[in-house]
């Protein structure tokens, strides 16, 4: 027998169907290889216990023909999620020991589906960072190493413990949450498959907020097929969400196949600056060529204000986590430390309980909205947001998806310097305009540079139109066919 | 924008975060760095530009308000409600230090 | 009668404004399926949205904007299709999101106007500047724990109004009717309870002083959560005697918030507030912006009850009442609807008497409302009745009204038991008056020799031979014409 881990989502939901193995062994797998990879740290928490009783309750359910559309399919939740009676940090110390009693939306539909949860994925703390080690339970190591080195590499963020999992078989699939590239860039990073849909298409009701306006939820999984199976259990109108969209589910998967002879394919110019990595720029060609070659049409555009995308997203994002984060005071929930005064307790909590980089924004985003900056700042974000939203459905009037590539560079160094905040930030130069403008995004594993590391193309679509961007996806996937690790697929 | 420590001691004020007097000069050249590479956005032109505020435009896809009935679903969960609290209080109250009025 | 305070250097006048957190009626929360319900145990009231849990988020309760609507139509103000629910970013033990969603630069009502009926029967226009939606705190219990404050989260989402009048009263009195009137149109319109002691209405006063005749707008004081009219008022005065001693001896007010003491009638500054605010407002991003149609509005408008000001001018129309008599009567809604059901069909003059002196004056004696009346507005009406056809003289009526305070039976039936209809057959009280005349010569000499005081004394005498039932009118006039 193949090893389990390997397959694809796809294939074990039709093996568990034939009976060929049961959902029981498919987790046992999974657990197994987990423990052999702890030292890559992508869980905060593993729940082995609650994976197997759920095992077993898809068995029941898979033997009795009431299987769902996810029965018996091991998955990792990012520990954004929350997941009643199971410890939710955002990797935060002044989240540790929480014990949500409610279950989020999204996890909520993905266990009903018939999934097993195997554990509570790490992040970057609060879902503040590209590359998974601003943690306060410590950095994730990428399953991928450079050829012929040993050092470690970034798995990206900041749902970096999702995408390690997933790359290196420890789960099938994986949640994510993208802010402003939160998914794509971890996925580019670790080659899999990573979705941002659409702002609205997945609940946030129990996803701990970081930035509301741009928070999104999606799948990561190492095929576009499982990413479209997973999107559509997950997505869907929420009530208790007044953002989410009360619109039907299409069925993602049901257009895969469909290609994209006669997509028009918009390529632009503000996405090649001077300098960019050459194999970058040189895998995007490729996929140019990939989806010529499958009959689309390219043509050039410009989104102008997309130099403005990454100060924008740095005001609007961390003024409303300042915000967002204000409840975590030590009084109802989390760490506290004690102080004479109210004040004081707040003060010594909240200096404690955050990392640097969840400090650094908080203040950033108290600063951008306080008396006398807030025109000058967040007002006039708010201004350039509304251009970047107009540059995309300007760009939707000429062509049904964008083309770009998802990181400026491939994975780097786990103990490279980072002592230049900005510096990081540039990571998402791509990533961040579709989420300001709402627009859904995907990345997908398109090549590996000459250090054997994978490099990620980005599909964009207009808002709603998830199914044109699965189409463009599997069309890049079916040509690339890239090297998935452990020869998955 | 380069800002002083005393504006950074105002803003961890506000934010309720501990600043400590020894960070407040290297906190306030890296926030001011962050500022400075933010303000770029002054060279946008947005005269006539409204504001966007949400990253969705609702009204394309629904224009029946969301709003819940008047119905009571919630509530009774008092244990649930304090089961996290770091210092809960007889009588079923969380507690906080003493704050004198 | 224009309010001064008389000063060393000159005359002042007294410019306020008022805030008035009015709680709306509604059975769950501004954002949470949580009951809204008075006196429930600590934190049973509380749903994780209200708690500030992680990862929740708030559902806007339709009700609770129809309700601000509505309130909106019945200070005749304007309604805003489009509003938007912003965050006011502060940190306080009760408030467990680190904000509190409220409305800032974007309100559901914009401006809008109070009549105020004075006590001396005048009324007066008061510009109001806005009203908005937001979500009230939870509750800190200083007196539990000897170093500990506990919370309380039952209050926490509960919907508010806040009321924001112009600065256009000049005096504590006119603060009071301001508030009075609010109260009342409130408690008309169902969307407010209006009970002060439970905290359902809640009163910040806006205060400064200015000299008489000068239009400036000097320094103002904001007094916090004066719970009483008469503390409002008393506050009001208070503080602004206090700003004419300031400017006087040379010295310039503080902008600053203040806290009214009942038990010492002063107001002092809140010094644990002294750290300077800054809200940090910015629109909600979990919230959309708040809109509805014309059709929406119409449909509000369309049930909106009778509301004081015009049930006033109708009472003065219709039923013939003084302004000053109407204006009681409608202050509040209960007392305007007992009346009419005592009024329907009978003498409205004497409907209102008998509810402004007797039954009014009854309820105040046992210290009930009008709830509790132990008399239904039906049966005064037939009382009433009873009295305007001559059945019952004047002094039987109250009897019978004493009877019906004691034990709820309705007048006609205590008539009929106690046989008390009042003779107004002119043959039977004729008969009575033929017997006293001529029982008393001597009285009737010494009438006709001028003693005519002695009337009473005769009607008296058929009263008691009549068990007094005979109408005294009846008797006094035939008594003239046999005696004369």
């Amino acid at each position: 027998m193949t090893d389990l881990t390997s397959l694809t989502i796809a294939a074990a939901r039709d093996q568990l169907a034939k009976k060929e193995f049961t959902a029981l062994e498919l987790t046992e797998a999974h657990l197994a290889a987990m423990d052999k990879a702890k030292d890559l740290n992508a869980f905060i928490v593993t729940t082995p216990e609650i994976a197997r009783e759920r095992a077993k309750a898809a068995d029941a359910r898979l033997q009795s023909g009431k299987a769902g559309a996810l029965e018996g399919i091991p998955l990792g939740i990012k520990d954004l999620f929350c997941t009643e009676g199971v410890q939710t940090t955002a990797a935060s110390h002044i989240l540790e020991g929480f014990k949500p009693p409610y279950e989020s939306t999204v996890s909520q539909k993905l266990r009903d589906a018939g999934s097993v949860m195997l554990g509570k994925l790490n992040l970057d703390e609060f879902a503040m960072g590209s590359s998974n080690m601003t943690s306060y339970f410590g950095k994730v190591k990428s399953p991928w190493k450079a050829k012929g080195r040993s050092d470690d590499l970034v798995p990206g963020g900041s749902s970096g413990g999702s995408a390690a999992s997933v790359s290196a078989c420890l789960a099938m699939g994986a949640t994510g949450t993208d802010t402003g590239g939160s998914i794509r860039q971890p996925a580019a990073f670790c080659g899999i498959v990573g979705v941002k849909p659409t702002y609205g298409r997945c609940s946030r009701w129990g996803i701990v907020a970081f930035a509301s306006s741009l928070d999104q939820a999606g799948p990561m999984t190492r095929t576009v097929r499982d990413a479209a199976i997973m999107l559509k259990v997950m997505c869907g109108h929420d009530p208790k969400d007044s953002t989410s969209a009360p619109l039907s589910v299409p069925d993602f998967e049901a257009v895969l196949k469909q290609g994209v002879k006669g997509l028009r394919i918009g390529i632009p110019k503000e996405y090649r600056p001077d300098g960019l990595n050459a194999e970058v720029a040189a895998l995007w060609d490729q996929g140019i060529q990939w989806l010529r070659d499958a009959g689309a049409t390219t043509i050039d555009i410009s989104l102008p204000h997309t130099k403005s995308a990454l100060p924008t997203y740095y005001i609007v994002a961390p003024a409303e986590a300042s915000s967002n984060l204000a409840r975590y005071d030590g009084v109802r929930f989390g760490q506290r430390v004690e102080g004479k005064t109210l004040d004081e307790m707040y003060a010594k909590t909240r200096a404690a309980g955050f990392g640097t980089e969840v400090k650094r924004r908080i203040l950033i985003g108290t600063y951008v909205l306080s008396a006398g900056y807030y025109d000058a700042y967040y007002l006039k974000a708010q201004k350039v947001r509304a251009l970047i939203a107009r540059d995309f459905n300007e760009a939707f009037e000429k062509c049904d998806a964008i083309l770009t590539p998802t990181a400026p560079t491939a994975a780097f160094g786990l103990n490279d310097k980072q002592d230049d905040p900005v510096a990081m930030y540039l990571n998402d130069v791509f990533t961040v305009p579709a989420s300001l403008a709402g627009i859904p995004g995907a990345s997908v594993p398109a090549g590996l540079n000459k250090d054997g590391l994978p490099l990620g193309l980005q599909v964009l679509t207009k808002r709603w139109d998830e199914e044109t961007m699965f189409r463009v996806c599997q069309v890049l996937e079916d040509a690339a066919q890239f090297p998935l690790l452990k020869g998955a697929r | 924008m380069s800002l002083d420590k005393a504006t950074v001691r105002r803003i961890a004020t506000l934010a309720r975060i501990e600043v400590p007097d020894a960070d407040l000069e290297a906190t306030a050249a890296q926030l001011s760095g962050i500022l400075s590479w933010i303000e770029q956005l002054s060279e946008v032109d947005t005269s006539n530009v409204a504001p966007m505020s949400g990253g969705i435009d609702m009204e394309s896809i629904s224009t029946k308000p969301r709003w819940r009935e008047d119905k009571v679903t919630d509530g009774g969960q008092t244990e649930k409600v304090l089961a996290n609290a770091p210092d809960p209080q007889d009588g079923g109250f969380f507690g906080v230090p003493k704050v004198v009025e | 009668m224009s309010y001064i305070i008389k000063g060393d250097t000159g005359d002042w006048e007294v410019v306020i404004g008022l805030e008035v957190h009015a709680q709306v009626i509604s059975k769950s929360k501004l954002f949470s399926g949580a009951p809204t319900e008075f006196g429930a145990g600590p934190n049973t009231q509380v749903s994780f949205i209200d708690a500030g849990m992680p990862g929740m988020l708030p559902v806007l309760n339709g009700h609770a904007v129809e309700q601000a609507v509505r309130t909106g139509l019945g200070l005749k103000a304007k309604i805003n299709k489009r509003s938007i629910f912003a965050r006011k970013n502060y940190f306080y033990a009760d408030m467990p999101q680190g904000y509190q969603i409220s409305q800032y630069d974007m309100p559901i009502v914009g401006e809008g106007t109070i009549v105020l009926d004075m006590p001396d029967g005048t009324s007066r226009s008061v510009g109001i500047e806005r009203l908005h939606l937001e979500q009230d705190a939870g509750k800190s219990v200083h007196d539990q724990h000897a170093t500990k404050t506990c919370i309380d989260l039952n209050r926490s989402g509960v919907p508010l109004m806040e009321i924001v009048s112009k600065p256009d009263l000049r005096s504590p009195e006119e603060a009071g009717a301001y508030l009075k009137k609010l109260r009342s149109i409130l408690v008309y319109l169902g969307t407010c309870d209006g009970n002060m002691e439970e905290g359902s209405m809640r009163c910040d006063a806006n205060v400064s002083v200015r000299p008489v005749g000068s239009t400036e707008l000097r320094t103002r004081c904001e007094i916090k959560n004066v719970n009483s009219m008469r503390f409002v008022m008393q506050a009001i005065e208070h503080e602004a005697k206090r700003h004419v001693e300031v400017w006087e001896s040379g010295g310039a007010v503080d902008q600053e918030t203040r806290l009214y003491d009942a038990n010492r009638n002063e107001t002092r500054s809140m010094r644990s507030k002294e750290f300077a605010h800054d809200y940090r407002y910015f629109p909600d991003p979990d919230l959309l912006p708040l809109e509805f149609d014309d059709a929406y509005i119409a449909k509000i408008q369309a049930t909106l009850p009778e509301l004081p000001d015009d049930k006033k001018a109708r009472f003065i129309k219709d039923y013939g009442l003084s302004a000053y008599d109407a204006g009681v009567l409608v202050a509040e809604q209960e007392n305007a609807v007992y009346f009419e059901g005592v009024a329907k069909g009978t003498d409205a003059k004497l409907a209102n008497n008998w509810v402004s002196t007797n039954l009014f004056g009854l309820l105040n004696a046992r210290g009930v409302s009008i709830s509790e009346s132990p008399i239904s507005a039906k049966n005064l009406g037939r009382l009433v009745q009873l009295i305007a056809d001559n059945t019952l003289s004047s002094r039987m009526a109250k009897e019978v009204f004493e009877m019906m305070a004691a034990d709820g039976k309705d007048p006609d039936t205590i008539v009929t038991e106690r046989g008390m209809k009042q003779i107004t057959d002119t043959s039977a009280i004729d008969a009575a008056v033929d017997q006293i005349i001529a029982a008393n010569p001597d009285k009737v000499a010494e009438y006709n020799s001028g003693k005519v005081q002695l009337m009473g004394w005769f009607v008296g005498q058929v009263m008691k031979a009549t068990q007094g039932k005979a109408n005294p009118g009846m008797c006094g006039e035939l008594l003239k014409k046999k005696l004369g």
